[in-house]
């Protein structure tokens, strides 16, 4: 149950394979705010942790879809409508000169969105994130590998979880505050 | 050094009996029979075809589509030795096969390349196609030191051999790991695959420019060997979903070849999808916009005399509908629907050398289709087929022994 004052608990893993076991067993413990962090991409992580299938996929097809029929449509109002110019003997509308900038618009808007989705779901840019607090996170892009869960999952409890995480083979399991509170 | 007689054993332990198929297995039957009605149709083409210049289009459409598909899995094998691919390891021995029906095809050239004058305009005389004799043509003339019917003869033979050579040495020294277990031998394979793409770079780009492009000798187009290149790849990728397919479901590869292998194959499949695309809408935009007739009569005849929706039916049917569909994760990992993509593009690229071909040899350059079409092309897709499995007969379905066919069975996508 969401606590007052902390935001969740943090448990620190040597080697990928304890992260990959503990996150199955936090995963099948029904925890479901829960995230892991490492230096680098572990294979099966997703797998363990219950990921759903990421929605970026679909930014990119609107977007990318988007980009090349706005770039066409640009391409057309400029030519054949409000800028109608004869240019090499060719028609206004000469869409097979249109596709490579329509092609590369669409590409645009496929790169843009790919960004931009993943930027959005991920609910980034933040100024602060409260694993911050930990000094122990700060190895998480060296070589150390972290599962946080947070107090606001139904299942989390000051000290169950964290022998949860404990049994789990973390190295170092810690109580992190809310911004602004002391834990 | 071990010598292990059935495979390396160590770290993946499967050996060459449990990958192999058996004597009278059904799909070996199944290529016996494919084989005997290629070799029946064969024969009834060129019983009943009359031998001229239909008859010959028919023919030589039907082999560049054997060809390019085999030329494709050439292709596949030197690729994955230079770039030292992990994941394609468990489906390389069935390309390595495709690649080794090349001295087939070298054969069934023969007859076509002795019929030449049938079909190309240069080599002088039969008058195929609006051209006539070659000696009143100044451009004819002029082509004439490199289009000469001696020269041609020796490039023909010159690819041919190279290729067959090529996918000779490739495939026993692969074969010859399973028996050795030398982890050497990849390191050699690995080192000669550079010089093999070098080969195979430049063969295929002449021989689209000698087999295809000078079918119409006024007309050229600097991308065309990269043309033909593409649909072979997008081909031969096509072929090995199938094979892959088959030999999982109902031969011994099961456990072996995987949906990971489909999706990393089904998505080489699009990549290349779009660069056919990619490389067929440059070669037109180029010419359509420079507008010069020297080069345009070859659209404006496709657009034309009944090939316009064929054309048409080219554009979408290899690009437009294999993008959308091959865009979709879960169709590259489930067999039936990848399947369903992979049978249909070699239809396709059929499709594609026909509307290569045909403009310039059928008799008045229209289109119309004629039941030699389909015969020689049974012909040669069965002759094929007879061929791979005589190959496959005996050896592994897999390289037992190839030091990174771990990865390749544990390997795992997105």
């Amino acid at each position: 149950m969401p606590d007052g004052t902390v935001w969740g608990a943090l448990a620190e893993f040597r080697n990928p394979a304890a992260l990959l076991e503990a996150a199955r067993r936090v995963r099948e413990a029904g925890y479901r705010h829960f995230d892991a962090h490492s230096p680098f991409p572990v294979h099966g992580l997703e797998r363990a942790m219950g990921l759903k299938r990421s929605w970026v996929p679909l930014f990119v097809l609107v977007l990318g879809l988007g980009g090349a029929a706005g770039g066409m449509l640009l391409q057309w109002w400029v030519s054949a409508v409000e800028y109608p110019l004869v240019v090499s003997g060719k028609p206004f509308f000469s869409w097979p000169a249109f596709v490579p900038i329509m092609f590369e618009c669409g590409v645009l808007g496929g790169a843009l969105g790919a960004l931009g989705g993943f930027l959005a779901l991920s609910r980034l840019p933040r100024h602060h994130h409260p694993l911050f607090a930990s000094a122990a996170f700060e190895r998480m892009s060296d070589d150390r590998f972290f599962l946080s869960i947070e107090a606001r999952d139904e299942r989390f409890d000051r000290r169950s979880t964290v022998e949860l995480l404990s049994g789990a083979g973390a190295a170092h399991v810690e109580l992190l505050p809310l911004p602004g509170k002391e834990a | 050094m071990v010598a292990a007689g059935h495979g390396a054993r160590e770290g993946v332990g499967i050996t060459v009996r449990e990958v192999s198929l058996p004597a009278g297995h059904p799909l070996l039957k199944a290529c016996w029979i494919a084989g005997g009605l290629g070799v029946l149709a064969l024969v009834a083409a060129f019983a009943l075809g009359g031998l001229g210049p239909r008859f010959w289009a028919s023919y030589w459409t039907a082999w560049l589509w054997g060809a390019t598909v085999a030329v494709g899995g050439l292709f596949f094998v030197l690729l994955h030795h230079v770039t030292r691919a992990g994941w394609s390891v468990a489906v390389r021995r069935l390309a390595e096969h495709v690649a080794g029906t090349l001295p087939v095809l070298a054969v069934l050239a023969v007859p076509a390349l002795l019929a030449a004058g049938e079909l190309f305009p240069w080599i002088g005389g039969h008058g195929a196609g609006e051209l006539g004799a070659a000696a009143h043509d100044p451009l004819l003339e002029h082509k004439e030191p490199f289009l000469n019917a001696g020269f041609f003869y020796l490039r023909s033979a010159f690819y041919l051999v190279a290729w067959s050579l090529l996918g000779w040495w490739f495939r026993r020294t692969s074969l010859r790991q399973d028996a050795t277990g030398d982890p050497g031998l990849t390191r050699r394979l690995q080192t000669l695959s550079a010089p093999g793409l070098v080969v195979f770079g430049l063969t295929l780009s002449f021989a689209a420019f000698d087999w295809v492009m000078s079918l119409d000798p006024h007309w050229y187009s600097t991308i065309f060997g990269v043309y033909l290149f593409a649909g072979s790849t997008v081909s031969i990728l096509a072929l090995l979903i199938l094979l892959g397919i088959v030999f999982e479901r109902r031969g011994p590869l099961a456990g072996v070849v995987t949906p990971e292998h489909y999706h990393d194959l089904g998505k080489l499949l699009f990549g290349f999808v779009v660069f056919w695309a990619y490389i067929a809408f440059s070669q037109f935009m180029l010419i359509w916009y420079g507008n010069i007739p020297e080069e345009t009569v070859w659209y404006a005849h496709r657009l034309e005399h009944g090939w316009k929706p064929v054309t048409l039916a080219l554009a979408l049917g290899h690009f437009v509908l294999p993008f959308f569909y091959l865009l979709s994760r879960d169709v590259k990992r489930r067999r039936p629907l990848i399947a369903g993509a992979s049978v249909w593009l070699l239809l396709v690229h059929y499709l594609d050398l026909y509307w290569l071909v045909m403009p310039a040899v059928a008799a008045d350059g229209a289109f119309a289709p004629h039941w030699l079409d389909l015969v020689t092309l049974v012909a040669v897709a069965g002759i094929l087929l007879g061929a791979f499995g005589w190959l496959a007969r005996r050896p592994a379905l897999v390289p037992v022994a190839d030091p990174r066919l771990p990865e390749s069975l544990s390997f795992e996508n997105m």
